[in-house]
């Protein structure tokens, strides 16, 4: 009993919350300097001062993608050989999809308002992404009420979840929808191209930052668990 | 007819015709002061009124507004269930310790 209650503060978890100031100071920092480049970034010539929202747009989607894949990829671990550190990962990654995809979801369309004179549009990218983003809420849906036994099933839902994320970044090549296409950043002038991946480097960081902060917490309810355990032995 | 009364009838006919021509031209000046007819076709952008353009700053605003609370609403809720799970932990430690001592 007493080996599981010295787990606490392990020498993984000293060396993570000694990692963790610094990543964060220096994510902050990427977020104010970022915050800059925006703002000196040149508007565009068509759409005006809401293009901006590109910068913040855009970069969700990309950390979304992320959580996606790592979700994906983790609960692959989960079905194949039965890993309770790769089911909290995918706990912790779907989580963050749905914080990502919303923050996309709901950036995208403001800036569709006064682009294309409307908040949404049911084309193919649109349509794709809100699946996706559904996708990851019935993730969480079913490991809150599944009941036991139910990370299975959602390591399934996770993986077709992943696979949706080639489809939905094609999707706007495969049919002309009013969503701009792909090849759209490779054209950009040098100076938004910079700010633009700048843009996504600091969302990506933020991703792993609360990523490993939310495996934290799955680890340390797992160790309260097994804690719990222990007084019923 | 006395010379006064053709007077007064002429003065009577000369300021009623002033009364009717007056008001005749007051429709002239309303219809002056009614907008326009809208135009027939396609305007160009550019040549709408400001107010018919949506304000593009709201938007931006709007947007960037909402990342920024997703995000700390985010980092605010693991903060929250972390430290009540750190709490849980250490009472429950303190518990495990207290009856390995016994």
């Amino acid at each position: 009993m007493n080996n599981v209650a010295r787990s606490v503060g392990s020498a993984a978890d000293k060396r993570m919350k000694k990692l963790f100031a610094p990543a964060a100071v220096v994510v902050a920092a990427m977020f104010a300097y970022g915050l800059v480049l925006i703002a000196d970034a040149p508007t565009e010539s068509t759409m005006g001062l809401v293009q901006k929202i590109f910068y913040f747009h855009v970069p969700s989607w990309f950390a979304m993608f992320a959580a996606a894949f790592t979700c994906g990829i983790a609960s692959l671990f989960v079905l194949i050989r039965g890993r309770k550190s790769a089911d909290r990962v995918a706990l912790a990654a779907a989580e963050l999809a749905v914080v990502f995809g919303l923050i996309g979801l709901i950036t995208g369309p403001l800036w569709g308002r006064k682009a294309w004179g409307v908040y949404w549009q049911w084309d193919a990218k649109l349509t794709s992404a809100l699946v996706m983003w559904l996708i990851f809420v019935a993730y969480l849906l079913l490991r809150r009420y599944g009941g036991a036994g139910s990370e299975k099933l959602s390591a399934v839902v996770a993986i077709f979840g992943m696979a949706n994320v080639p489809f939905v970044y094609w999707s706007v090549n495969l049919w002309r929808t009013v969503h701009p296409l792909t090849s759209v950043v490779p054209t950009l002038p040098p100076v938004m191209r910079g700010t633009f991946w700048w843009c996504v480097v600091m969302f990506i960081g933020l991703y792993v930052l609360l990523l490993a902060a939310r495996v934290r917490l799955e680890k340390r309810r797992a160790e309260l668990d097994a804690l719990f355990l222990a007084i019923e032995d | 007819m006395s010379v006064r009364r053709v007077k007064r009838l002429v003065g009577t006919v000369l300021s009623t015709a002033a009364l009717l021509a007056g008001l005749s031209a007051f429709p002239a000046t309303a219809s002056g002061q009614q907008p326009p007819e809208p135009p027939e076709g396609f305007v160009a952008a550019g040549d709408l009124p400001a107010k018919e353009e949506l304000p593009a700053a709201p938007f931006v605003i709007g947007a960037y507004a909402v990342a920024w609370v997703l995000v700390f609403g985010y980092l605010w809720s693991i903060w929250q269930r972390l430290g009540r799970v750190e709490r849980e932990l250490a009472d429950v430690s303190r518990r495990v310790e207290a009856g390995g001592r016994r």
